[in-house]
């Protein structure tokens, strides 16, 4: 590769990571103003699983195509594929405690299809059929 | 504790260990990457500390009937990509916009397919990308209560149904086996249906 290339490449890469960042930094400021103006329980979660998680994904890429080692990216990709297997689950868990012990006011969701609470589960043991040894 | 009895735990361990293999070479993988450099040292400590892990905290075997259809799979993570872009763009507005917030809605979505793995996968896309934020879930009758935040915005109640039955197809196509997609009456193409977010760029 000639030094023009290189040159020119870096400066791509360099422009991408600051557009990652700006973005980047944008969702997470909006989603921390979500958090703090949203009603109620359930509408302050959705800011934490998707303005929040694409915001972090995208100072992530920046900070890749800046830095441009694999072992760092490698790292990056790590911490990108925690949070997006992470934040779902949390924000799931502390939605269904929050229902489930009437801290969310059902007062103001229209419609509402919650019904009962679903306590129609069985264990696992005797949904999932017989394990393995 | 006796010579035997250690013995005993280690063959043990060594056995689950060849069982789940799939899980020891991810969390060496993971253990490597945590590193951030590929040296014997590294491979041998990260997989002696993934036997210690699925020896001490075992999981239950998933039972599955999966594959994985290549094809499928990057049209899931592209469709997710530009969902999950769409969602953040739209709750950072709804967040930053002056006047109200709205205070949304409970939706039963009932899923072609109640399988343990394709329920997580689908819920835990579903909580990712627009509109939707997953808050019960009820295995037996394979149904997810999604909680929406811009009801009038997602194309109102049957949209979002809509919505998450066909983000649970993409997953379908993507993972699970032709049996299933055929027990199911998901076709393995994607048929001509117009796509969900090409009506909706002019309302969000």
């Amino acid at each position: 590769m000639t030094e023009v290339d290189a040159g020119l490449w870096t400066t791509v890469a360099d422009v991408a990571a600051a557009l990652c960042l700006l973005a980047g930094a944008f969702l997470t400021f909006a989603a921390g103003v979500g958090v703090v103006r949203f009603p109620s329980l359930l509408a302050r979660m959705h800011v934490v699983t998707k303005p929040q998680v694409l915001g972090l994904v995208l100072l992530l890429l920046a900070l890749g195509l800046r830095v441009r080692s694999w072992s760092a990216v490698a790292l990056l990709l790590l911490v990108v594929v925690f949070q997006l297997a992470t934040a779902p689950v949390a924000a799931h868990l502390v939605s269904r405690a929050g229902f489930r012990t009437g801290k969310v006011d059902e007062t103001g969701l229209h419609p509402n299809e919650m019904g009962e609470v679903p306590d129609d589960d069985p264990p696992a043991s005797a949904t999932s059929g017989p394990r393995a040894p | 504790m006796s010579d035997q009895s250690l013995r005993e735990l280690v063959r043990s361990g060594l056995r689950r260990a060849l069982v789940q293999w799939p899980a020891v070479v991810l969390l060496t993988g993971v253990w490597v990457l945590l590193w951030g450099d590929v040296s014997w040292a590294n491979l041998v400590g990260g997989a002696a500390l993934a036997v210690v892990v699925v020896t001490l905290f075992p999981l239950p075997p998933v039972r599955t009937e999966a594959t994985f259809r290549p094809v499928a799979v990057g049209r899931l993570v592209v469709s997710f990509a530009a969902d999950l872009f769409v969602a953040s763009f739209q709750v950072a507005w709804l967040a930053l916009r002056p006047g109200p917030v709205p205070q949304g809605a409970v939706v039963q979505v009932r899923l072609h397919n109640p399988d343990d793995v394709f329920l997580t996968v689908t819920a835990v896309l579903a909580t990712l990308v627009p509109g939707s934020l997953v808050v019960e879930t009820s295995r037996r009758r394979g149904t997810l209560f999604l909680h929406v935040l811009d009801v009038e915005g997602s194309g109102g109640v049957e949209g979002v149904r809509r919505h998450v039955q066909q983000l649970e197809e993409r997953v379908l196509r993507a993972f699970a086996a032709a049996a299933v997609l055929e027990r199911t009456g998901v076709a393995v193409r994607p048929t001509g249906r117009p796509d969900p977010r090409a009506g909706k760029g002019a309302g969000a």
